[in-house]
């Protein structure tokens, strides 16, 4: 199914600001790392989007699960990648 | 082992009612801690007063973690039932956004419980919040004081 060959994005928090939107689809015909992600991102929504998603402080969940190495993300179709900025709840 | 319920919701709740059902459900418990926080309403004649606020949360992480947290209380306390009520989306100066009912056989462990829960809940729960002043909104940063809290809990 290569129409469906692709990745959810999450955009948290202020990130969805900067993004201009909560979602976006990645395609992902091969897997993706994380500097893959940040590049696809800077060419989609811009520098800023990029360093504001690649900064230390964002932790990434992949499919739920928080990463605990950014640099060791594989994407792949049907995945969901969320960007969590610090949290400042409650 | 106590038993715990967790609940998210998106809608106003009554925290006078949640703690009087939860309550009845431990009559064997001779002390009923809890906590509840809300929208702070500032000055009415200050002009950036908080108009709104609203708390983001990411329904695959947010309930989970916060069910691990209540699992973490249950280890670490002594209490027989454990209530954490935590909201999510837009709410008006005065709602409440938390509550926690902590019910032991003894106070300590029930203040110990509900304070354990909240320090977590504040510095470690999927939440991301942004208050409306004069008609913008601004994300919240988080703040060194609740990273203190929760710090004390780690001390030896």
């Amino acid at each position: 199914m290569a129409v469906d060959a692709v990745a959810r994005l999450v955009f948290l928090g202020r990130l969805a600001d900067v993004a201009g939107r909560a979602e976006d689809v990645v395609a992902c015909i091969a897997p993706l790392g994380w500097t893959d992600v940040l590049a696809w991102l800077a060419a989609h929504g811009g520098t800023d989007l990029a360093d504001a998603v690649g900064a230390a402080r964002v932790r990434v969940a992949l499919n739920g699960a928080v990463l605990a190495d950014k640099a060791a993300l594989l994407l792949v179709a049907g995945d969901e990648l969320a960007f969590l900025p610090p949290v400042s709840g409650g | 082992m106590g038993t715990a319920q967790v609940r998210l919701p998106i809608a106003p709740f009554d925290p006078a009612a949640q703690i009087a059902a939860f309550t009845r459900a431990y009559p064997a418990s001779g002390g009923i801690v809890s906590f509840i926080g809300q929208v702070r309403a500032d000055d009415p004649g200050d002009a950036n007063a908080v108009e709104a606020l609203e708390l983001q949360h990411y329904a695959p992480l947010t309930l989970p973690a916060m069910q691990v947290l209540a699992d973490a209380v249950l280890a670490r306390w002594a209490v027989d039932g454990l209530l954490i009520v935590h909201r999510s989306g837009v709410m008006g100066p005065g709602e409440p956004i938390v509550l926690v009912v902590a019910a032991a056989r003894h106070r300590r462990d029930a203040f110990a419980a509900a304070d354990y829960a909240m320090d977590h809940l504040k510095s470690e729960s999927w939440f991301w919040k942004r208050e409306k002043r004069a008609g913008v909104w601004r994300w919240v940063e988080p703040r060194a004081q609740d990273a203190a809290d929760l710090a004390r809990w780690s001390q030896p």
